[in-house]
């Protein structure tokens, strides 16, 4: 249960697949154009109700509630052996194989 | 009365909220025919060079060092034949306040805004340019809304526009996400008119006039560390401003360095496509943008975009996806510099090109870009991993966008493949000459001969095709 004031992300639909621009690809056409924002909850609500939220520009915006406390989970990614190979390859072939 | 907020109803309303929101009435520039007054849309910003480069200090953006890259030149010349292999300097834009050089873009339309009374800016983006308007509205004093074209239909995000999402919040903005699709443009003009806030369009005069200084400054310190201009500068190119404003700023400075523009090769892959969105590995600098821009500019979310790359390229390159993460990872270990993968396509371009010129020729690469957790090339190659594409080191050539990613496995294989530039210049002029419904005037001709930098021969020959 997020409560009232709680920073929370909200997701809605902007646009129905019937209703989007004419000039789209077959697969983007068949789906929705979806939006995610965030902002301060207007009253307490459960995940996946429909809610309102004031944004850090004041705006107050409708949605379902997606995600409380919000945060970014991107990273580094996974080990790339290409990538450091190609690193060290280089780096011999410039200064040769003693890479001390 | 309810406004009429559907698709259709927005659009028609495109022009008077663009007009709103940008404070310019572009009307003045027609001719009421093809041509327009270029020039003097560009003037009407009423900045000399000297005032936006006073606009630019007063947020610490430029001055950003211009650095030799000794060690990535002298694995040129490895591989270059006798006495080729230019030397490759790139200017650290980095290092400017929000990590990129598309700060420079974003100081003198915020500045603007402020000065116009706007209560905040809105930027339609996924790339570093929104973390460039956020960051000048955040020492402004004003709001800021980016909006982001980020997740394709399964919610799944690009890592590097999620990266720049991070950064826009935590430089104070409003981050809006969408899903593929160029409504992003419907979206972003129904903010604008709910917010009354100033677009701050990267096609505006004033998106445009902050990147002369990078091309003024570049020449400056070229004269200053090795008493001489550049042969080349390198641009990596996507909606074209990066390299019409330092091409302006070049011109400025009174150099006539070679300009050359770089884009990833995406061909194959449609911009639009849900399916496709995640298969690609790069979200800027790539030919999905770069090729249309280029080849009809006024596709853009101003009436007249003041990014007109025809009008000032020499030479336009391709560099696979492949070439441009081994490029950064060339430039972490032989330089130990850590910068961001798309920014590196023109110093892959510049690797490439400097083989074909004389060890005392000089080219400036005229970028780099902030890296991180997201925007970084073992984070965007692991992503590429997840979404099905193949990735292995081998020939570059043997890459097909959407489907694999050769890193070369020798720095030999690394090579920039030529665009038809005379096939995109007519591209321009056929597409100009289709938008009227009358033959094209001679004004209309002089117009697209500077638009193309061809001549007025060349315009005609390619009307008559």
């Amino acid at each position: 249960m997020a409560k009232k004031g709680d920073w929370v992300r909200i997701h809605s639909v902007v646009l129905a697949p019937d209703e989007r621009s004419g000039a789209l690809p077959e697969d983007t056409k068949r789906v929705p154009l979806e939006l995610w924002t965030k902002g301060y909850l207007s009253a307490d609500a459960k995940l996946g109700e429909e809610v309102s939220v004031t944004t850090r520009t004041g705006r107050i915006v409708s949605g379902t509630l997606s995600d409380e406390a919000p945060h970014y989970a991107h990273s580094f990614g996974d080990f790339v052996p290409e990538l450091q190979k190609a690193g060290d390859d280089a780096f011999k072939f410039l200064f040769g194989g003693d890479t001390k | 009365m309810k406004k009429d907020n559907s698709f259709s109803a927005v659009m028609a309303r495109k022009a008077e909220i663009i007009k709103a929101a940008v404070g310019v009435d572009y009307a003045q520039f027609e001719s009421g025919s093809i041509a327009f007054d270029y020039e003097a849309m560009m003037a009407s910003t009423g900045y000399s060079l000297e005032d936006v480069i006073g606009i630019l200090r007063s947020y610490a953006i430029g001055n950003t060092p211009l650095i030799e890259l000794k060690n990535i030149t002298a694995l040129v010349q490895k591989i270059s034949k006798s006495g080729c292999g230019a030397r490759i300097f790139i200017k650290d834009e980095a290092a400017n306040p929000s990590g990129s050089f598309k700060v420079r873009r974003a100081a003198t339309s915020v500045y603007q805004a402020k000065r116009m009374g706007y209560p905040g800016a809105i930027a339609a983006t996924s790339g570093n340019y929104g973390a460039a308007v956020a960051s000048c509205c955040a020492k402004s004093g004003l709001s800021c809304i980016v909006v982001q074209e980020c997740y394709d239909s399964r919610g799944v995000g690009q890592p590097e526009i999620i990266e720049k999402a991070r950064k826009c919040e935590a430089l104070g903005a409003e981050v809006v996400q969408l899903t593929v699709g160029p409504e992003l443009f419907y979206t972003v003009l129904r903010m604008l008119e709910d917010t009354k806030y100033f677009n701050a369009s990267l096609y505006s005069a004033f998106g445009v006039i902050g990147i002369e200084t990078l091309g003024w400054e570049l020449v400056q310190q070229c004269r200053k560390q090795l008493g001489k201009d550049p042969d080349a500068v390198v641009c990596t190119n996507a909606g074209g401003g990066n390299l019409t404003g330092t091409a302006r700023g070049l011109l400025k400075a009174g150099c006539h360095a070679k300009v050359v523009a770089a884009s990833v090769d995406l061909h194959g892959l449609h911009m639009a496509s849900d399916a496709q969105f995640n298969k690609k590995s790069f979200t800027t600098g790539h030919t999905g943008f770069g090729m249309p821009f280029s080849t009809w500019p006024d596709r853009s979310d101003v009436p007249r975009s003041a990014a007109r790359p025809l009008r000032y390229m020499d030479r336009y390159v391709t560099l696979t996806q492949g070439e441009v993460f081994y490029t950064t990872e060339l430039l972490a270990r032989l330089e130990g510099i850590e910068r961001g993968p798309a920014g590196n396509t023109s110093l892959a371009a510049a690797i490439s090109l400097a083989q074909e010129l004389p060890q005392d020729a000089v080219v400036v690469v005229q970028e780099t870009e902030y890296t991180g957790a997201g925007k970084h090339g073992a984070a965007q190659l692991s992503f590429a991993r997840q979404n099905g594409v193949k990735v292995s080191l081998g020939d570059p050539r043997d890459e097909v966008p959407g489907e694999s990613i050769v890193l070369p496995a020798h720095p030999s294989l690394l090579c920039a493949v030529d665009a038809d530039l005379d096939h995109m210049r007519r591209s321009l002029i056929t597409h100009a000459a289709s938008t009227v419904d009358h033959a094209p005037t001679d004004g209309d001709v002089a117009f697209l001969a500077a638009d193309t930098k061809t001549s007025e021969a060349f315009v005609r020959d390619a009307l008559k095709q």
